[in-house]
């Protein structure tokens, strides 16, 4: 039993309860979410160092052993996931609370935004794949809600399409998960490892296809993408940063644990490879054709998506810990230029391309912060970008997988293009309008200093994560070893005694 | 598992997937909720024949209990997103007026262009509209 890792779903919830209850003051529900969050930073830490240092952890919800019980386990991916998405939540929550504007004034705002920070948890924590369902499903109740709390018309509509869509796929994650306990009896991920790799591989690859398809439309996986553009973008700036950051990541991360837990080898690799490929170049392409800031950022997660799937594609050491680091550095500089595009907003006014210009003049310290994540991205040495997409493409050499290798560098060059085409139309040249509103030239910071710090930080993690990369890599393909060879986490989930 | 059931699973799923390829809101709303039952009657059917007993003890045949753990989690959940999109609806409609899934605004932008283009073909320039 150990009461560390409960407490990552437990704390955020009776955070929610209470910050209903103190629902008059806004002041006392900014209290309870900053200390919920900083407290969950701190267990996540706390875990990182045990799971690093003792192997899984695992423990069972009311003493019942695994696999009647409900258990949660940490290992050292989802130890490192949790961690990046405190850290992620509790940024964004300070950037919430310094932008002006009607909705972080909405009085559901704060518990809805802990219920997102539980569900989150729950994914990244839970061993049951029935669980996994509950986790996600809270997350995206959650994220329905905060994506629609505006009660725009657009708002509405591009909910609309966001909800339906996430409705179905839930849907079929739960034929998925009756295809799974029809064949195997069970919903606990470890006990599935073993009763799965003894049936018939036509019935494992059809249940892996199926959740491949499942998380697939939550991760924003090639041809499943096409809701995310449409309805990221109108939600106020804060909400589509954590959406970006933690929400399709926590896709990737049900693709990984589940193709590498309970499917290893039951999906052909040139067939997940492909599927990288394609979101890979389709991403980007959407991306370059894109008028407004938040729609090529909304763009180029889908892009970043497949080089993640790419990792686990390979299907070696090399490179899931390639996809590991990759999914770490993708959630801090995506989070990070997304805060920065509501920040080019908040000053500019629009976050449409033909209507900002100058602003290098009028706002130097944004030009700067969105650089800096803009070239970790595209993986300029020696941001945390380049860390990444060179351990991947390095296991991708070594894989001899040379299509892949190609299209992984030419779309780190668009994307290099994409970003430098907001760059250079926010910052660098004039409007292409004639009408556009020239932003006020004031010598002030141009933003809430709430706004700016969390941004500065995540900027600062970019040149941070490629600066001191070692250790993080070392840790990344230790995490790698333990998803290749499950084999210690399947004895520590049904070994654990009553 | 009865074939009957395996028939009205994949009638529940197939009119779901007819309603929601619809253009009204309600419709699709409605769609999902089929397919939300279909589902749910899937997971039901894999616990074993119907009729037999839920708890061991109660006779030979034991009916699995774990399925229908999971398909009340599941109801709950697909009853409050169901009732979340109703007022989704709702508001959509006090809002707008109408109850129909708007075009994507790609489309829209490509759309327009081709219609640029033509009208520049027949001689007509017409001033570069303003992106959606």
């Amino acid at each position: 039993m150990n009461a560390l890792l409960a407490l990552p779903v437990v704390l955020p919830l009776l955070g929610a309860g209470v910050s209903v209850l103190v629902g008059r003051s806004r002041r006392a529900q900014r209290a309870v979410s900053i200390t919920v969050l900083t407290a969950i930073a701190a267990v996540a830490v706390a875990l990182l160092i045990q799971v690093d240092d003792r192997g899984v952890v695992v423990t069972s919800a009311g003493g019942w052993p695994a696999p009647m019980g409900i258990t949660l386990v940490a290992d050292r991916f989802s130890a490192v996931m949790l961690l990046t998405a405190a850290v992620m939540l509790l940024a964004v929550l300070l950037y919430a609370i310094g932008q002006p504007g009607a909705e972080r004034n909405h009085v559901g705002f704060q518990s809805v935004y802990l219920v997102l920070a539980a569900g989150v948890n729950a994914a990244f924590l839970t061993g049951d794949l029935f669980n996994l369902f509950v986790g996600i499903e809270m997350m995206l109740t959650a994220s329905y809600v905060l994506i629609t709390l505006g009660g725009r018309l657009d708002q509405v509509r591009s909910g609309m399409t966001y909800v339906v869509i996430s409705l179905m796929a839930s849907a079929l994650f739960l034929a998925a998960l009756a295809f799974t306990y029809a064949a195997a009896g069970t919903v606990n991920m470890a006990d599935l490892a073993g009763v799965v790799a003894g049936l018939p591989d036509g019935t494992r690859a059809a249940l892996a296809g199926l959740f491949l398809v499942v998380f697939g439309i939550k991760a924003g996986l090639f041809p499943l993408f096409f809701w995310l553009p449409d309805s990221y973008p109108t939600a106020p700036s804060p909400v589509t940063a954590i959406f970006a950051g933690l929400l399709t990541k926590v896709g990737v991360y049900a693709i990984i644990r589940t193709q590498t837990l309970i499917f290893p080898g039951a999906l052909p690799r040139w067939l997940v490879l492909t599927v990288a490929a394609l979101t890979m170049v389709t991403g980007v392409l959407g991306a370059i054709a894109q008028d407004d800031v938040k729609r090529i950022l909304s763009f180029h997660i889908i892009s970043h998506i497949g080089y993640m799937i790419m990792g686990l594609g390979l299907a070696t050491v090399a490179g899931l810990a390639g996809a590991v680091f990759y999914t770490v550095h993708h959630i801090v500089v995506k989070t990070g230029l997304f805060l920065t595009g509501g920040l080019i907003e908040h000053h500019g006014g629009s976050s449409r391309l033909s209507r900002l210009g100058n602003m290098v003049r009028t706002a130097p310290l944004l030009a700067v912060l969105f650089l800096v994540p803009a070239l970790s991205l595209a993986g300029i040495p020696p941001l945390s970008g380049f860390v990444a997409k060179l351990s991947l493409i390095d296991a991708a050499v070594a894989d001899r997988q040379w299509p892949m290798v190609a299209s992984s560098v030419a779309v780190s060059f668009l994307t290099l293009f994409a970003l430098m085409k907001i760059w250079f139309g926010v910052f660098w040249n004039g409007p292409d309008e004639p009408d556009a509103i020239e932003p006020p030239a004031t010598a002030a910071a141009p933003g809430p200093a709430l706004m700016l710090a969390p941004t500065i930080v995540l900027a600062l993690g970019a040149v941070l994560i490629g600066l001191g990369g070692g250790p993080l890599y070392d840790y990344s393909v230790r995490a790698a070893e333990q998803l290749h060879d499950p084999t210690a986490y399947v004895a520590a989930v049904l070994g654990e005694g009553p | 598992m009865s074939l009957a059931i395996v028939g009205l699973i994949g009638v529940l799923f197939a009119a779901g997937t007819y309603l929601l390829l619809q253009r009204t809101i309600t419709r699709i709303i409605i769609g999902l909720g089929l397919i939300g039952n279909g589902t749910n009657l899937l997971l039901m059917a894999t616990g074993g024949r119907p009729g037999a007993t839920p708890v061991a003890g109660g006779g030979s045949e034991v009916t699995d209990p774990v399925p229908q753990a999971l398909v009340l989690t599941a109801i709950v959940i697909g009853f409050a997103i169901t009732s979340f999109l109703l007022a989704l609806a709702w508001r959509n409609w006090t809002l707008d007026g109408n109850d129909e899934v708007e075009d994507d605004i790609s489309d829209r932008r490509i759309a327009r262009a081709e219609r640029d283009t033509e009208a520049d073909g027949a001689g007509a320039s017409d001033e570069r509209g303003d992106g959606a």
